[in-house]
């Protein structure tokens, strides 16, 4: 039973990561009706800002967090500005190419500052441990949740209380209609594309403070937040962190039980587990568990 | 009408069937010969190094056609185009493989295990097909990038047949009508060889390919991409032609794995990662969505893309040579971020790719000197 508790608590851990990320997808495609893949190198980038700001520059976390997460916003504004903006109205599959370049290039980029060395941000509370009956967690994993916390339900007021995050629900609804009152479209493509940078940033600044660090293939990471917006259904906020927190706690569960139960699926198939997930989600839910069904129209 | 009376009107059409033909101009069946004639002539003037550069990229285009088939003109999204090559790959290895190596391999004569490599593929495809009949659009393109993944990691567990990561196997054996293509003839070498064995696959796969798409089943694939429900409405069956698309895609691509790691040699289970998948869609997308010369085009350009970094490299003095840290990039990451470029640049300024380069230079000379 401890054995079980502690790989839910660890997998809700990483799943904070994988929420942070969806939400991000989610973000991007709820404003423009693309899935950015260009999501890895924006946690890459973002967790070397983290890197920089706290290891080169010796600020103390917190404010290497909230800098990397400007930073990651800026350049999502950039991508967008950039690469995005001149698309507008083309088909959404040619923007999803798009970042897939995008990604290309960042992610090379990357690489030349992380060089041969994983790139490891010291989290504050050290290597310390919160015990509670047998389950520890780590103070950096607590730190994540409660970011990850405080950002989700930041995000939801936001968009319920503030004007700005009215104009971008309208226009995720109608872009047409967003622009007819006043709307600037735009900038809120923009907008969403700093949100997501941001929340990228954050998510690479936390997987930077894990053991491994930023190493050249921790991309792959951000991949997995993919089954995660899946699972949850593309359009909806609250799906994404539950999907991410529910393909976390899938990972960490197979990766404690699998080898005993199913040693035929070979040594870790924990990190492709997601994307079984989300085959068996999809069989059974075309649309994901929260996602809207499309009303077809000849 | 008899064939002197069109002779100075090769462009005037008497039936629908001149219309739709493979050739249906003077113009393309002149260049068509030309190109087939001058390529098989090529082996005999470019040195061997090249030869090989030009042979793996008319064996990708095979592959890239058959993306081209369920991306260009079907309309599905795939980015698990990878995984199709890898599953030919691998059936091809075992099926003709050395039976005495370390890894299974069965020894069969090549008009075995190419054909063999093309189905175990498109089943593959099929068995994909009842997702894709059921999603569309970018869910498509993410479920299809699970597969990647876990064909990734079957590849990676299946130590007996992949020989695991870091270890790798050799391809199959590259024998074909008696003539062994894995080292030099008594009249030509081994890359003169292989170069027309690949050469000929290609014109076979593309003439088959361009056959496909001017057939009912290519008119619905197109029906499919431009909009499901009308084409459900006017008649197209979409769960058959969604499967139709989806193995025929995978058939080429099965094929197009099995021929290019029996030329490589000796290939990993890590070589068939998202950035294979990548690599084929930018094939498509560079070279033209929904033309087959335009796919073989892409495949040539991406193919030669590493020997044009390399190129590029000896003029610009920041790029290094090897994968050693002095200078801003090495030729890898240049080549990469080349990929990334024209990806970017071609969909920004050119969205039809080289074919539509081709496009518009051969309008420009067709009205030269007048502008139109």
């Amino acid at each position: 039973m401890t054995d079980f508790v502690q790989a839910l608590v660890n997998g809700l851990g990483q799943g904070s990561v994988y929420a942070l990320l969806a939400l991000g997808y989610v973000m991007i495609y709820k404003a423009t009706k693309v899935i950015s893949f260009a999501q890895p190198s924006l946690m890459i980038i973002g967790g070397l800002f983290a890197y920089h700001f706290t290891r080169v520059w010796e600020l103390p976390f917190w404010i290497g967090l909230v800098l990397a997460a400007l930073c990651g916003a800026v350049l999502g504004m950039v991508v967008e500005r950039l690469a995005m903006r001149p698309m507008v109205g083309k088909p959404v599959f040619t923007l999803a190419i798009i970042t897939i370049g995008v990604d290309i290039v960042l992610r090379i980029i990357a690489n030349r500052y992380i060089g041969v060395q994983s790139k490891i941000v010291e989290y504050p509370g050290g290597s310390e441990r919160l015990s509670v009956g047998g389950v520890s967690i780590s103070h950096q994993t607590l730190g994540l949740m409660v970011v990850t916390a405080l950002v989700v339900v930041g995000l939801l007021t936001f968009f319920r209380k503030s004007r700005t995050g009215l104009a971008m629900r309208a226009t995720a609804l109608d872009q047409e209609t967003a622009l007819a009152q006043g709307i600037k479209v735009g900038t809120m493509f923009a907008l969403a594309w700093a949100i997501a940078g941001g929340l990228a940033a954050i998510a690479g600044t936390f997987v930077a403070t894990q053991a491994a660090g930023i190493e050249q293939t921790t991309w792959i990471i951000a991949l997995k937040a993919l089954p995660a917006i899946i699972i949850g259904g593309l359009e909806s906020i609250n799906g994404a962190v539950i999907g991410g927190l529910a393909v976390g706690v899938v990972e960490a569960l197979t990766a404690v039980y699998q080898p005993d139960v199913a040693p035929w699926l070979g040594a870790n198939f924990a990190l492709v587990a997601p994307y079984a997930l989300m085959f068996a989600v999809l069989l059974v839910r075309p649309y994901g568990l929260f996602g809207q069904k499309e009303v077809e129209r000849v | 009408m008899s064939r002197s009376a069109l002779r100075n009107r090769p462009l005037l059409r008497t039936a629908y069937t001149q219309e739709m033909a493979m050739l249906n101009t003077p113009a393309k069946r002149r260049s068509v010969l030309a190109i087939v004639v001058l390529a098989a002539l090529l082996p005999f003037v470019v040195t061997d190094d090249l030869l090989l550069v030009l042979t793996l990229g008319m064996i990708a285009a095979v592959g890239a056609i058959g993306l081209n088939l369920v991306t260009g003109y079907a309309g599905q999204v795939s980015l698990g185009h990878a995984f199709f090559i890898g599953l030919g790959a691998y059936t091809g290895a075992v099926l003709g493989g050395d039976p005495e190596g370390p890894v299974l391999g069965y020894g069969l004569p090549m008009w075995i295990w190419l054909p063999a490599a093309g189905v175990v593929a498109a089943v593959a495809g099929l068995l994909v097909g009842p997702l894709a009949v059921r999603l569309r659009g970018l869910y498509l393109a993410i479920v299809t990038l699970g597969l990647v993944f876990l064909g990734d990691h079957i590849f990676r567990e299946a130590r007996e047949i992949t020989g695991g990561p870091g270890v790798g196997r050799r391809g199959p054996e590259l024998t074909l009508f008696g003539i062994d293509f894995s080292q030099d003839g008594e009249v030509l070498t081994r890359g003169q060889l292989q170069f027309l064995l690949a050469l000929v696959f290609l014109v076979v796969f593309a003439v088959l390919a361009r056959n496909i798409t001017r057939s009912g089943v290519g008119r619905a694939f197109g029906a499919v991409r431009d909009r499901d429900v009308a084409a459900a409405v006017i008649g197209v069956d979409l769960t058959r032609t969604k499967l139709l698309a989806f193995s025929m895609s995978s058939f080429f691509a099965g094929v197009s794995g099995a021929l290019y790691y029996a030329v490589v040699g000796v290939f990993e289970p890590s070589a068939f990662s998202l950035l294979l998948s990548v690599q084929f869609l930018a094939m498509v997308l560079i070279g033209g969505v929904a033309t087959i010369s335009g796919s073989i085009m892409g495949a040539l350009f991406i193919a030669s893309l590493g020997r044009i970094s390399g190129e590029i490299a000896h003029w610009l003095p920041f790029i290094s040579d090897a994968s050693g840290s002095s200078g801003l990039l090495s030729v890898f990451q240049l080549e990469a971020i080349l990929y990334g470029l024209l990806i970017i640049g071609f969909l920004i300024f050119e969205p039809r790719g080289l074919f539509g380069i081709w496009l518009r230079v051969r309008n420009y000379w067709k009205g030269w000197p007048f502008s139109y």
